[in-house]
């Protein structure tokens, strides 16, 4: 629906990258719960950190932490503001 | 309504975001005089309690966290159903007391528009003041009551802040309309939802009745497709086919669901925040992110998780016994028995207030020191903040077997004890994961399990060790009892991994988590919670544990009858009560004060008093439905190796595994008192033969089987019970007990088959 090509998936950012959230992917129970959270088209974002074992990823967002699996984090997708 | 604002009850709903201080707030409110229960059908707890303010009475319905009214399962209509006044066991709300986290006021104002549609008179109370100053945010709250038209009261929870003036606003907002604000959806959508409520009413009143706005509203935007399935009264096909139109419209015109509702929501907070909340120009570098910054770090946040769940665990496992608290109360029910003894005579009273009523309530208060020292670190956790790292740090590893992270404490406290797991468990809020979690969790190799495994690899498992001297090392010993656990923990992970394949199939629920700012935690709050879990336990699971004794009892003493012991032997009740005479006499003969040596005369007399005694009580036992029951299990627990004195053990065991000891001293004549580490015990298990023959009963094939029989069995009133109050429904428990089961008696057959074979 998002006319921008340059969006890439939260889960292919490098740690530590800022980026503002450009489309949810899906209409299931699980997009409905990241935009409950928050996450809705607008928002910016910042990839913290990602748990020792490999996934989840640890992000901030409206001045809180939030912590989401890769596959989560697929579905979002990200305009780059900067990239570390 | 009719009756004077004084002797009204306000009812009060308080709602708002997990890790806002709401259970702390809650606490603060009502203090002690709070009830829990259980929602009938749903996982949900109940918790409602009772507080007043200059005369006036407020009842306080607890509703569990949630970032959303928005429900897609039955666990979270219950919020949805009290707010609206459906449900028939919590009075009509009078106030919704919304709770909000000041440092994080952007998200938490998304619940706070849903609940501001609802138009019931509400209050906000704003927490965490102290988490918003340390980021550096200055906030306006004046400004923000003036924007929301609601009574705005900070309030800092956990010292107990604010509560006067928060009574104060709910006590005046009771009375006062409410202010309903604009919609903060696009007009578009409100048409729709419009049009969906015109078209019910042309259908009957009925249905606009059962529907109320909020839920017809829901209804469009839920595309879980659970409102469409609960079966909620005036939903039917032709206005699913409404909605499903409707939603098409939306999504032409740019307004797809579900998106519109959050974007919608969002847009809104952050209007009604503009200029309420003044950032720092910088984004600040609080201590929290220092501490999160290492917490999470891959070598430093893995070693601190490790010592942590190792201090955890060890804290369950030694606590109890390292502070005396176990000991205290063996001593406790051995002083209740002896009172009991000395004052009631001998006979089925005396036998049933011993064994069945005292040994009932002892099952139940021993789990009390565990379950305190477990809810104890979990409400540290929980309240610093740390409780959500470690399920963050662990949540890969579970989701090998379907699981999330939240499953991991549960879990590990499982090691020590199912019961306290269990009720941990209840943080998991997909109800697929929390189930099978608690399926699972009894599977765990707890501390019952070990005095079972210590009394057998004593008696059967050779003695092989390595070194000598100060460095010998039982290392046989030591392997058979790992492998024991291993057979637990392997078992737990392949049962989670069917389960999640099988009759929990679905899709993987969300893993979205918020990690909360760290905090100190407030003591008071964590004994609160600790005790308050106790409690539970006491009230939830203990009469259903006590009445399992007292029936276990009953088989194993009735049908009770002398007779039947003459016909075995003569002569044997004749001489017991000759020897209790004889030793009568010779006590009185020589008196000794208590703590010296008896004479060998009165020694002997009691040495073989005691041996007719604990005969006697065998046969008793032997002839009791119990041992009735065994012999009746026999061809079926043969192929394990066992004979009906095993089967019937078993079955005296289902109060609780470590009875199986006791059980067997009575059976092999020993009378109750034996331990696992009593040498006679281990000494006349070596030398038991199957009946009529020389043929011994336990052989290593034997030991084993019985101990992985064990390591598998639900063999546990207690975790049962527990199971029964967390899930609120038989099936869980029942499924638990005849998976365990059947998974034992298999386990066991081959340890036993296999192990004849190979010793041939």
């Amino acid at each position: 629906m998002t006319s921008n090509t340059a969006a890439t998936p939260l889960s292919k950012l490098p740690i530590g990258s800022r980026g503002r959230v450009a489309e949810i992917e899906g209409d299931d129970e699980v997009s409905i719960r990241l935009m409950e959270m928050g996450l809705v088209p607008g928002v910016e974002l910042v990839l913290l950190g990602v748990a020792p074992l490999g996934d989840p990823l640890e992000l901030e967002l409206r001045g809180y932490r939030l912590s989401i699996r890769k596959a989560e984090a697929a579905r979002i997708m990200v305009q780059v503001i900067y990239e570390v | 309504m009719s009756a004077p604002p004084q002797t009204r009850t306000i009812t009060v709903a308080l709602i708002g975001n997990p890790n806002t201080g709401k259970s702390t707030l809650f606490s603060a409110l009502s203090g002690l005089r709070q009830r829990t229960g259980n929602y009938p059908g749903v996982t949900v707890e109940k918790k409602i309690g009772r507080t007043s303010f200059h005369g006036q009475q407020f009842t306080i319905v607890d509703l569990p966290g949630t970032y959303s009214l928005a429900p897609r399962s039955p666990d979270e209509m219950v919020a949805v159903d009290v707010l609206l006044a459906r449900r028939d066991d919590v009075p009509q709300v009078d106030v919704v007391l919304c709770i909000v986290d000041a440092s994080n006021l952007e998200r938490n104002l998304y619940l706070v528009s849903q609940v501001l549609e609802l138009g019931l008179p509400t209050v906000l109370a704003v927490n965490m003041v102290d988490v918003a100053a340390d980021k550096g945010l200055e906030l306006d709250l004046g400004r923000l009551a003036k924007q929301l038209h609601v009574p705005i009261v900070p309030v800092v929870a956990h010292r107990g802040r604010g509560l006067k003036e928060l009574k104060e606003a709910i006590a005046k907002a009771a009375d006062a309309p409410p202010h309903k604000i604009a919609n903060p959806l696009p007009a578009a959508f409100q048409q729709e939802v419009a049009t969906l409520q015109a078209s019910l009413e042309k259908r009957g009143g009925k249905r606009v009745e059962a529907l109320p706005r909020y839920l017809v509203e829901r209804l469009l935007l839920d595309t879980s497709g659970y409102l469409a399935s609960a079966g909620i009264a005036g939903v039917d096909e032709p206005l699913l086919a409404e909605v499903r139109e409707a939603r098409q419209r939306l999504a032409k015109a740019g307004l797809p669901v579900p998106g519109v509702e959050s974007i919608g929501r969002y847009t809104w907070a952050g209007q009604v925040l503009e200029g309420v909340v003044k950032r720092p120009a910088e984004r600040r570098v609080t201590l929290s992110d220092r501490i999160d910054r290492v917490l999470t770090h891959w070598l430093w946040g893995s070693l601190v998780f490790i010592a942590v769940m190792f201090l955890l665990f060890l804290a369950v496992y030694y606590v109890p016994d390292v502070t005396g608290a176990s000991w205290l109360l063996d001593e406790t029910l051995a002083w209740a028995s002896n009172l009991v003894i000395a004052n009631v005579p001998e006979g089925a009273i005396q036998s049933l207030l011993v064994t069945g009523v005292i040994g009932g309530v002892g099952g139940v208060v021993v789990f009390l020191p565990q379950i305190f020292t477990l809810f104890f670190f979990i409400a540290l956790l929980e309240d610093c903040g740390y409780m959500a790292r470690a399920a963050y740090l662990m949540d890969k590893l579970m989701s090998r077997i379907g699981l999330s992270g939240k499953s991991f404490i549960p879990l590990l406290s499982s090691y020590a004890c199912a019961v306290p797991g269990i009720m941990a468990a209840r943080v998991i809020e997909n109800r697929r994961d929390r189930l099978v979690t608690i399926l699972v969790a009894p599977l765990m190799s707890c501390s019952a399990r070990l005095p079972v495994y210590t009394l057998l690899i004593a008696a059967f498992i050779p003695n092989l060790t390595i070194g000598s001297g100060w460095f010998e090392l039982p290392w046989l010993h030591a392997v058979t009892l790992f492998a024991m656990y291993s057979v637990g923990t392997l078992t737990a992970i392949a049962a989670a991994w069917i389960f999640k394949k099988t009759l929990f199939r679905g899709p993987t629920p969300p893993f979205v988590m918020e990690l909360p700012s760290y905090k100190m935690p407030g003591i008071g709050i964590v004994l609160h919670r600790m005790l308050e879990q106790g409690w539970a336990f006491v009230y939830r699971a203990g009469t259903l544990i006590l009445a399992v004794s007292i029936i276990v009892w009953a088989l194993a003493y009735y049908p009770r009858s002398d007779a039947a012991i003459d016909a075995v032997d003569p002569s044997l009740r004749p001489r017991a009560e000759q020897l209790a005479t004889e030793l009568a006499a010779a006590e009185e003969a020589s008196p000794t004060a208590e703590d010296a040596e008896p004479t060998p005369e009165v020694a002997a007399l009691r040495e073989q008093l005691a041996a007719a005694e604990g005969r006697i009580a065998g046969l008793h036992l032997e002839h009791s439905f119990l041992g009735q029951m065994g012999k009746a299990i026999e061809p079926v627990v043969r192929p394990l190796g066992w004979d009906w004195k095993l089967g019937c053990a078993a079955i005296a065991s289902f109060p609780a595994r470590e009875v199986i000891v006791a059980t067997l001293g009575v059976i092999y004549n020993l009378g109750e008192e034996q331990d696992e580490q009593s040498p006679e015990l281990k000494e006349t298990l070596r030398a038991a033969t199957w009946d009529g023959t020389d043929r011994p009963v336990f052989n290593i094939p034997v030991a084993l089987s019985v101990m992985v029989f064990f390591a598998l069995c639900a063999q546990c009133a207690s975790t049962l019970a527990i199971m029964y109050r967390e899930t609120g429904s038989w099936r869980w428990p029942a499924l638990t007990f005849v998976y365990m089961t059947g998974l034992a008696y298999v386990a066991a057959f081959l340890t036993y088959q296999i192990g004849m074979r190979l010793i041939g």
